[in-house]
């Protein structure tokens, strides 16, 4: 396509404004880390350089003197249990939605994707009282609990989209050759998946890392916080703020974590392409 | 205009419409009953953790339950609503949420119109520029908090340093006499952040929804509107907007429900201050019910938001699926 000198300018002005608007806060993290003391606290230092030479006394701190290693370490085990209870709930339930429940399931993607916003706000403190109930409360068995009301949903939606993207052939031939539906799903359709699956695993994970509420409300003791409510609560002491091991704390969880997104964009693009050209048919 | 309104009609891949019959009744039977089972644990643990707590959470507004005693033994009626309604935190935090939801949604259409724009284009180093666009989706939204609160910092934000060093903060400049504009302590720009940080975080998945409807709408299109001597403008307004009408508002109706009972930023950000000037009603919710331990009323200050979170959800599956018979 021929495209105009003012229209290609316009594109890469907009396309870097938008870029420095999304990692700016990222950047000032990542930069905040390495700072020595007196290079940080100096208001007439350009704060985006560095004006005295980096250190990583700081990270080394976050590490050995914070309770960070024990969030990490509460957050992965909270992870992988979540995404385990997350495959085995959702991943039958989008095969069945986009194979065995007619024409409705294939087009209850988008009530699902709703289930998946419905926000905390609106439940948390019901679920406090079954959280207390249960005994669960200030442990990390809580929040296992807890997370698949966030993941289940957002990752049925995701593998109902994949689901429906293999094409439906070799299923069928499958079923003439006298398999069961069952077995159709463990040999055939499942093998299929794995992308789908993949991108499942990284999502749950990554949910299960970012709420802060559930973590906040149901966990007060230091032993079993998360890193979302283990950094912000007890990184910070009253107003003593370890601004470079905070934001080495951040930075150490959320950059990762959008490589990987930034990997699955297309997946995730995907997901709603399935089922929304069809309902925005005007 | 009839072909525009077709603009994005494209069979998604691999969809082959309705499934191919079953042979006999036997087994048909048996796919419903496959199907059933395989969906059942879902439903069930769905039903059990998400619709039981809404119940309970009307059951809890409508009880005198505390932290020190959250049995529901003994109802009050609605005096929990009636006691709410009448504090003076409740009327900043319905202003301050239906301000902040509806500036987000504003500055969120447009920026998300442009993204898309952008990201509908093949360039060079498109997966570097997708990666760093998503970033403030995949970041914990608390982390994030914790960054942005350092970026605002009332002394060292690197924002003001810029400020400063172009001339416009400081003794005698336009932004001055202070040396700082103490983003999170002011009603205003402490409102205003709030609104920038949900504008950041909610970006990339509003541009992916709608993404997904731009990619599906047929180049020849553009050809044509090209051929016809149509401008940018012109085609973005005559054939890119209208063909992503309906998935630009269900992208939005989602990223308000996202935003509207959000209460991880303001309560790393501003904390509702300073005094209620930016309070919102699920942060206060959380303060009353489980700081303050009075569990039902704040379940019912949380039930306030509800009436405005259901409206949104219909709206937003009607426009799903309108025209699909459902």
């Amino acid at each position: 396509m021929r495209t105009s000198f003012p229209r290609n300018l316009g594109f890469f002005v907009g396309l870097v404004l938008l870029c420095m608007f999304a990692i700016f806060p990222a950047l000032w993290m990542a930069i905040t880390a390495f700072k020595q003391n007196g290079d940080l606290y100096n208001p007439i230092n350009n704060p985006f350089l560095f004006n005295l030479p980096p250190t990583l006394s700081h990270i080394e701190f976050l590490f050995t003197n914070t309770n960070y290693p024990i969030f990490l370490w509460n957050s992965f085990v909270i992870g992988v249990l979540v995404v385990a209870i997350t495959l085995v709930l959702a991943v039958p339930a989008a095969y069945s939605l986009a194979r065995l429940m007619g024409h409705w399931g294939e087009r209850s993607s988008i009530a699902i994707f709703l289930v998946y916003l419905i926000p905390p706000t609106l439940l948390f403190i019901p679920l406090y009282e079954i959280v207390t109930m249960l005994g669960a409360a200030n442990t990390i068995w809580s929040l296992v609990l807890v997370y698949p009301t966030i993941t289940v949903p957002f990752c049925t939606w995701l593998m109902l989209s994949f689901f429906r993207s293999i094409p439906r052939e070799v299923e069928e031939a499958a079923l003439t050759d006298g398999w069961s539906r069952v077995g159709v799903f463990f040999r055939v359709a499942l093998p299929l998946a794995v992308p789908g699956i993949t991108t499942c695993i990284v999502f749950a994970f990554a949910l299960s890392l970012s709420d802060y509420v559930y973590a906040a409300v149901f966990v007060s003791s230091t032993i079993s916080r998360t890193v979302s409510a283990g950094v912000p609560t007890e990184l910070i002491r009253g107003d003593i703020y370890y601004w470079q091991a905070l934001m080495a704390a951040t930075a150490i969880v959320g950059i990762p974590l959008a490589v990987v997104y930034g990997l699955l964009f297309d997946r995730l693009v995907k997901g709603f392409q399935v089922d929304l050209p069809r309902s925005a048919k005007g | 205009m009839r072909r525009e309104n077709m603009a994005i009609g494209g069979e998604p891949d691999g969809y082959k419409g309705l499934s191919v019959q079953p042979a006999g009744l036997r087994l048909a039977d048996r796919e419903g009953f496959v199907g059933t089972a395989m969906l059942a644990p879902a439903i069930i643990y769905v039903i059990a953790l998400v619709g039981v707590p809404f119940f309970l959470a009307i059951a809890l507004s409508l009880s005198d339950a505390t932290v020190g005693n959250p049995s529901i033994h003994h109802f009050v009626g609605l005096a929990n609503f009636i006691s709410v309604i009448h504090e003076a935190a409740f009327a900043f935090a319905l202003r301050n949420s239906l301000i902040i939801t509806a500036a987000t949604l504003v500055l969120l259409t447009i920026l998300t119109i442009i993204q898309v724009e952008i990201l509908a284009r093949d360039f060079v180093g498109k997966r570097i520029a997708e990666i760093l666009l998503i970033l403030p989706w995949a970041m914990p939204v608390a982390l994030a908090a914790v960054g942005w609160l350092w970026l605002l910092d009332s002394e060292y934000s690197p924002i003001d340093w810029i400020l400063r060093a172009v001339g416009l903060l400081g003794p005698r400049t336009p932004l001055g006499p202070a040396n700082n504009l103490y983003y999170l302590g002011r009603e205003w720009l402490g409102l205003g952040a709030v609104v920038v940080i949900n504008v950041w975080r909610t970006l990339p998945l509003s541009t992916i929804i709608v993404l997904a409807g731009r990619t599906a709408i047929p180049h020849e299109l553009f050809e044509q509107a090209q051929l016809d001597g149509a401008g940018y403008f012109r085609t973005l307004f005559r054939i890119t907007l209208p063909a992503l009408a309906i998935l630009l508002t269900v992208a939005i109706l989602f990223t308000v429900l996202v935003i509207f009972g959000d209460l991880t930023v303001v309560a790393l950000t501003t904390r509702g201050g300073p005094g209620y000037a930016t309070e919102i009603l699920p942060y206060w919710a959380y303060l009353k019910g489980i700081q303050g331990g009075a569990l039902s009323q704040g379940a019912a200050i949380a039930l306030f938001l509800f009436p405005v979170l259901l409206a949104v959800s219909i709206v937003a599956l009607r426009m799903a699926y309108r025209r699909e018979g459902l």
